[in-house]
């Protein structure tokens, strides 16, 4: 059976800053819908159900906020889900909004995500002692460093390559008005001389804590063919999972990663995505993310995404631009960060991404990941209707 | 061209008061493999499996993760999560068989309540700047939705009285129920509701799996064929909410096409007695429809995953051909704020 297919007719985010003190969490989601509504011209009336996603509810300290939010967002006689996928949350809950027009339920779907990290600390709420299980050690960085230090030993990548990503993103984010860092005195030297916080991992190759939100609005055929700017046309979208731990988990290119690939070049017809996709919106936290990924995401070969890296192919004028919004290193709202990257990569081939547009991006993937590098969700999009 | 999709297996534990002897997977796993067998399914087989529970009863941030551990996510599954009762990761499950993306789905969902004070937790659910640090909790707030309704004439205490003595009574016929048979109305808890005018505080798990068109068939002798699903949201703020009422649970009944034939069955998720009065209102139920044989949320609460459990007690119905068309509701939030209607209905005899 045909599903129906979907666009991406409106894009609204917030300014990622530190804390946004002036604003309420329902302030906070409402510009960001607003935003999107107004770049798809419609209104409230105009959507039938509202899919909201962000990390754990401990981080603003509300259980199930998507209650209390439900006024702020014109959801009121309306279905409103609530998603929640870890790290991945904001990719997801784009898919499960995309999969509400796919099947036909509804026409008109406003998806959302969000974080106002500064009402707590992120690092320490997800640092919660629990009994005879492991830790998260101190935050998701002591968690993910030893992986990338597997990397570093497996692929034989020099020290340096982090480094590279971390500067090339921050000099991207100068050109996004939205993204949370703007460190217009940045350098490679500057990023190399910060302090190590989980060596190999410096304070400069991580992200930021940001309060934001993102949102968009997925629409079926009729609706994009009533859209007043180009649409963005999913091409494909897939989840993947796989346990936290055990002891075949392959920690530095998770099968499930493979696999969420797979399914969304297959959806997509894309039998090479070096060739075939023309820019990356990846989930990078940690600078060594960006080399990780490209070989987990059938970019390069193993052991030789550095190499991509190192080479410049990743950089904003590269072959293969990544992150070409600042990415995650730039801008955390945690729970929103996937929903970025997904929407990242409709700017683009909406041709709308402004002074960080790639020229000519006709296919670009979204990425997200989380929990223990165990849940994934892509999505890949492109300037033209997929064929069907 | 609408795909046919029905709920062919479904499993509970035993809800009870504590289970401080068991993890949240230990206390998922029987279920899992319950359901699982019911169908001969392996966790391979499933094309899509989709969780509700929340981090707030759990005490931790990604409390699910360790859940999906005790699924067996190996090689790696299409999964989704949301931070619901279950009865909503049904229904993501129920869009995504819609898709064809897959053809059977898994559905499972869990909380404990025990390890702290579920009356104050839930107040973590309200208006965090204007409402919850009051910490009106969640038997307070459904006061003063019962004392609504006697105000308005909708009800009296002896009616309620009524609810709670019936729900308990049918539990009796409930292995899984944490309460059965007589129970007594008790002393108030907050004016004008009593104790047995409350749920109980339960700990427990449900699952249940999804299948379209033949492979339903195959799987289950008198699928529960979901012909319709819808759920609605209303305004937080009590204050702006007519709490005699839901218009939220009538507009997805009337969106799920739950007023196209009368029902026979319906399971309602109304842990106070004064909600029953509101939601058979809504939903206009007859006299002769038989409202939560189960026992029904006033026998057994676990929290997240009751909602689930109203839909799977109603499609247990049609399986075992007590029923032919059946109503299933869930609800979220303070009064009845978000509610979830399912119709389901078996082939005919």
């Amino acid at each position: 059976m045909s599903k129906e297919p979907v666009a991406v007719v409106g894009i609204g985010q917030t300014k990622h800053v530190a804390a946004r003190r002036d604003v309420s969490i329902a302030g906070l989601v409402r510009e960001a819908a607003r935003r999107a509504l107004d770049d798809a011209e419609l209104t409230w009336a105009d959507v039938d159900a509202v899919v909201i996603g962000k990390a754990p509810d401990f981080f603003e300290g509300v259980m199930m906020p998507e209650l209390y939010l439900a006024d702020a967002l014109g959801a009121v006689g309306k279905p409103m889900l609530r998603v929640h996928t870890a790290g991945s949350v904001g990719g997801s809950t784009a898919l499960v909004a995309a999969g509400l027009v796919a099947a036909r339920v509804h026409g008109t779907v406003l998806t959302l995500a969000f974080e106002k990290q500064s009402e707590s600390n992120a690092m320490w709420g997800l640092s919660l002692p629990i009994p005879f299980q492991q830790p998260l050690l101190a935050g998701a960085g002591g968690f993910f460093a030893p992986h990338v230090r597997a990397y570093m030993r497996r692929s034989g990548a020099p020290e340096t390559v982090g480094s590279l990503v971390a500067f090339k993103d921050r000099r991207n984010a100068l050109k996004n008005p939205y993204a949370h860092l703007h460190e217009h005195d940045v350098t490679l030297e500057k990023v190399q001389a910060s302090p190590m916080l989980w060596d190999p991992i410096r304070y400069s190759e991580t992200c930021p804590s940001s309060d934001g939100a993102c949102a968009m609005i997925l629409t079926d055929r009729a609706g994009a063919a009533r859209a007043p700017r180009p649409p963005a046309w999913m091409h494909g979208g897939a989840m993947r999972s796989e346990p936290t731990l055990f002891a075949g988990k392959d920690a530095v290119s998770p099968q499930a990663g493979k696999d969420c690939a797979a399914d969304v070049y297959r959806q997509a017809g894309i039998a090479d995505p070096r060739r075939e996709i023309d820019a990356v919106e990846m989930y990078v936290p940690f600078s060594w993310y960006e080399p990780m990924w490209l070989e987990n995401l059938g970019f390069a070969d193993e052991g030789e995404g550095w190499k991509l890296t190192e080479s410049g192919v990743t950089e904003l004028d590269g072959d293969l631009p990544v992150d070409m919004s600042g990415g995650v290193l730039s801008t955390n709202p945690i729970g929103a960060s996937g929903m970025i990257r997904f929407a990242e990569a409709a700017l683009q081939v909406r041709g709308q991404a402004g002074e960080h547009q790639v020229e000519g991006a006709r296919r670009v993937l979204g990425h997200a990941y989380g929990g223990g590098s165990q849940f994934f969700s892509m999505w890949l999009v492109g300037s033209r209707p997929p064929d069907s | 061209m609408t795909r046919e999709i029905a709920v062919v297996a479904f499993a509970q534990t035993d809800h009870r008061r504590t289970s401080h002897d068991l993890s949240e997977v230990e206390m998922l796993m029987p279920v899992l493999h319950d359901v699982l067998a019911q169908t001969g399914l392996k966790t391979a087989d499933i094309g899509f499996t989709c969780s509700g529970s929340s981090d707030y009863l759990a005490g931790r941030a990604f409390s699910f993760t360790l859940a999906l551990d005790g699924v067996g996510a190996w090689p790696p599954i299409s999964e989704s999560h949301v931070e619901m009762d279950g009865a909503w990761a049904l229904y993501e499950a129920w869009t995504k068989l819609l898709t064809g993306d897959a053809d059977t789905a898994l559905v499972y969902s869990y909380g404990k309540s025990s390890p702290g004070s579920v009356r104050d937790v839930l107040t973590r659910q309200l208006d965090p700047y204007y409402v919850a640090p009051l910490w009106p909790d969640s038997v307070a707030l459904a006061a003063l939705q019962a004392q609504a309704l006697i105000d308005a004439g909708d009800t009296d205490e002896p009616e309620l009285a009524a609810v709670a003595a019936r729900s308990r009574e049918d539990a009796s016929a409930n292995p899984h129920a944490q309460l059965r048979g007589a129970v007594e109305q008790g002393e108030y808890v907050v004016r004008p509701l009593r104790t047995g005018d409350c749920p109980p505080i339960g700990d427990g798990a449900a699952a249940v799996i999804l299948a379209a068109g033949d492979r339903a068939r195959e799987l289950c002798a008198r699928p529960a064929w979901i012909r319709g699903i819808d759920h609605r949201i209303e305004a937080h703020s009590l204050g702006v909410r007519d709490l005699t009422d839901s218009p939220s649970t009538r507009l997805a009944a009337e969106k799920a096409g739950a007023f196209d034939r009368p029902v026979d069955t319906a399971e309602l998720h109304a842990p106070f007695t004064s909600q029953e009065v509101v939601l058979r209102k809504a939903l206009r139920l007859r006299d002769d429809v038989r409202v939560n044989p189960s026992g029904g949320a006033l026998a057994a609460h676990s929290v997240m995953a009751a909602g689930l459990v109203r839909i799977g007690e109603a499609a247990a119905r049609v399986h075992r051909g007590e029923s032919d068309r059946a109503l299933a509701h869930a609800t979220s939030g303070p009064c009845l704020q978000q509610n979830l209607v399912a119709v389901l209905e078996g082939d005919p005899r």
